[in-house]
């Protein structure tokens, strides 16, 4: 008798009550949880891992130090460098007040862990990237639910979600050897992996999600919306830009944002492609280091539970809750908006 | 009808985009195909690496990849249908549990795939192998260090939602008058779960599987440092051992290679093979996917 009569949902009163479907519904229930229990880990873990570093303090840091110096011997350890002012150096005291200094350079004598130039470099990237993504995204969502005859749309949309299959390595891989080439080529600039090349590959890895997200609103709009206008006189052209883009504009703001979530996390390509050197220029030609790519290039190199062990999980966590916020805010403030429009104007 | 010369530009416009997006696809094809097709022979398949990875084949790549994914799909299909069975037939549509379920699941859709390996080093070989090391071991580092297990485990993690979604969606077009069907002769929801919507499921969990199988076999930043290894002699024996990857090939190939442009060929075969992999896999989920929406009609 003790089955769960769920309001609108078939009622099982009249049954009787059996374990294996009261086990089923628990089960299920208990490993459906588990995916909020796995974000709650991922979270609890990134963080447990960086959170060391703002507790590190001097005598910790210097052993860690030299021990890192030894081991990979990056710059010869003569005894002038090493450290001169051993013990007096107060001005390093916390790895945790490096993290703000322009300069990013955890393997030395006197590490400093400064994020503002990654900072810098995976905005700059991530930046470049969405200039080319988001119009060629949303230009040719608009052409595949407007323009495009329902045949052609058929073939459209199947193969430029292709691209959402390329797998990122490929795509990095694709710029390394034959993007950086030919952009040489055309702007004939000095270094051949730059934040450029990065951007404009980062950018492929972009448009499927733009893409796919933004056609779905447009295609969301309601049909009468745009007989209306084509009833008025006016041409499919001014009927898309006018009145079909302005009532999807919230679920394209969300498809961007996912975009730049995309991009702002993606590794791989940003490994290969934009050249991986720790500068602070606004030049698009120039090498840069992004926070995903410091995190791939250095995490297998340096010692569990060192201190740049632990920034390299905060910079994880900073990423972590970036990316958490962008959906947040794509999930609940666009999506409630896109509801709201359409039921308050039907 | 008022077609004047700004809207045929315009039109024009969104019709280049279109054309642009297709070309790159088309023209990354063709290069790695050119690139690649003429080292592909069926040596390059299935001999190890030699001479410092400058010559041979792929092989213990393509077998580490092929067990890496096996082990993640027995991890992640289950968990992926159960959340999805209880998505589609437990839970009432406003509930707070579901909801948080599904933000929960969006939100391992978009984490950035560098995050999971930060959780596998962190969790899985950090937390629970060090741990076992110490209650089953003795202290021994067996399970404490990067491995196989571990890898998938992470990469089970990453294409979860992938599962999910499909799964889900299958089960969606299952129709109603079958579950009451069921229900009126008598059958208890979780037989009709068993009975009717499962079986009709099938091809969605296929749809599922082939794209976590794609999406794992393609993803690198995972495995960075859960598991993947630069050159190994031998193929992993067990769970705990380490594995090449074609993803990570790749990557280490053309970027830390001693010769890169002497390697040339085996990095275009190699993107070749993954990329030919990813690709029959997300093909033959596109056509299941259109025939379950079919059949929804």
């Amino acid at each position: 008798m003790n089955n769960s009569g769920e309001p609108g949902k078939i009622s099982f009163a009249t049954k009787k009550f059996r374990f294996s479907d009261w086990f089923a519904e628990r089960f299920i229930k208990v490993v459906a949880f588990m995916s909020i229990a796995f974000v709650a880990l991922i979270f609890i873990f990134v963080f447990r891992e960086a959170f060391p570093v703002f507790r590190m303090d001097v005598i910790q840091k210097v052993g860690s130090e030299n021990l890192v110096q030894e081991r990979y011997g990056e710059e010869p350890l003569t005894p002038a460098t090493a450290n001169p002012v051993s013990g007096s150096d107060i001005k390093v005291s916390k790895p945790s007040s490096t993290l703000l200094a322009r300069v990013w350079m955890p393997v030395s004598d006197n590490p400093r862990y400064g994020l503002i130039p990654l900072f810098l470099g995976t905005l700059k990237v991530t930046l470049i990237a969405l200039l080319f993504a988001a119009p060629i995204a949303i230009l040719a969502a608009i052409y595949t639910s407007m323009f495009a005859k329902p045949r052609i749309r058929e073939v459209i949309k199947p193969v430029i979600e292709l691209l959402a299959g390329f797998p990122s390595v490929v795509i990095g891989f694709f710029a390394l050897m034959v993007l950086a080439t030919v952009f040489q080529d055309i702007f004939g600039y000095a270094s051949r992996l730059n934040s450029f090349v990065g951007g404009f590959a980062m950018s492929l890895a972009a448009i499927p999600v733009i893409y796919t997200i933004t056609e779905d609103a447009l295609t969301a709009v309601p049909k009468t919306y745009i007989e209306a206008s084509l009833g008025l006189g006016a041409s499919r052209r001014q009927t898309a830009f006018n009145v079909v883009l302005p009532a999807a504009a919230p679920g394209i703001f969300a498809a961007v944002i996912l975009g730049l979530g995309r991009i702002f996390g993606e590794t791989m390509i940003a490994l290969m492609a934009t050249g991986n050197a720790a500068l602070t220029s606004i030049n698009p030609f120039e090498s840069v280091r992004t926070l995903s790519a410091t995190i791939g290039a250095e995490m297998a190199e340096v010692v569990f539970g060192d201190t740049h062990y632990s920034v390299l999980f905060l910079i994880g966590s900073l990423l972590f809750i970036f990316t958490f916020i962008l959906n947040a805010v794509s999930e609940f403030y666009f999506k409630n908006l896109v509801i709201r429009r359409y039921q308050s104007k039907k | 009808m008022n077609r004047n010369r700004k809207d045929i530009i315009i039109e024009s416009l969104t019709g280049i985009s279109v054309l642009l997006i297709i070309f790159i696809i088309v023209s990354i094809l063709a290069i790695t195909i050119k690139g690649g097709w003429p080292n592909l022979t069926w040596k390059f398949l299935s001999e190890f690496p030699r001479d410092g990875m400058t010559k041979g084949g792929i092989f213990p790549a393509i077998v580490g990849t092929a067990f890496m994914t096996l082990i993640m799909t027995i991890a992640a299909v289950p968990f992926g249908v159960i959340t999805a069975l209880y998505l589609a037939e437990y839970a009432k549509e406003n509930s707070v549990f579901a909801k948080t379920i599904r933000f929960a699941v969006k939100t391992l859709a978009v984490v950035p795939s560098i995050i999971f390996g930060l959780f596998g080093l962190g969790f899985f070989i950090g937390f629970i192998g060090q741990n076992m090391d110490k209650i089953f071991n003795g202290g021994v580092l067996k399970w404490g260090q990067p491995s196989i297990l571990w890898a998938s485990l992470t990469m089970a993690l990453l294409t979860l939602p992938v599962v999910i979604v499909s799964v889900e969606e299958a089960i969606r077009t299952i129709p109603v008058e079958m579950r009451e069907a069921s229900l009126a002769l008598g059958a208890t929801k979780w037989q009709t779960i068993k009975r009717v919507v499962l079986p009709g499921s099938v091809t969605g969990i296929l749809t599922g599987t082939i794209l976590a199988i794609s999406r794992g076999a393609g993803e690198v930043a995972p495995i960075l440092f859960t598991g993947a290894a630069y050159y190994l002699a031998d193929l992993p024996h067990s769970l705990s051992d380490q594995f090449m990857s074609l993803g990570y090939h790749i990557y280490i190939m053309s970027t830390q290679s001693s010769n890169v442009d002497a390697t040339l060929p085996i990095q275009f075969a190699t993107t070749l093979v993954l990329l030919l992999l990813t690709f029959s896999l997300n093909a033959v989920a596109v056509v299941l996917r259109y025939r379950i929406r079919q059949k929804a009609k």
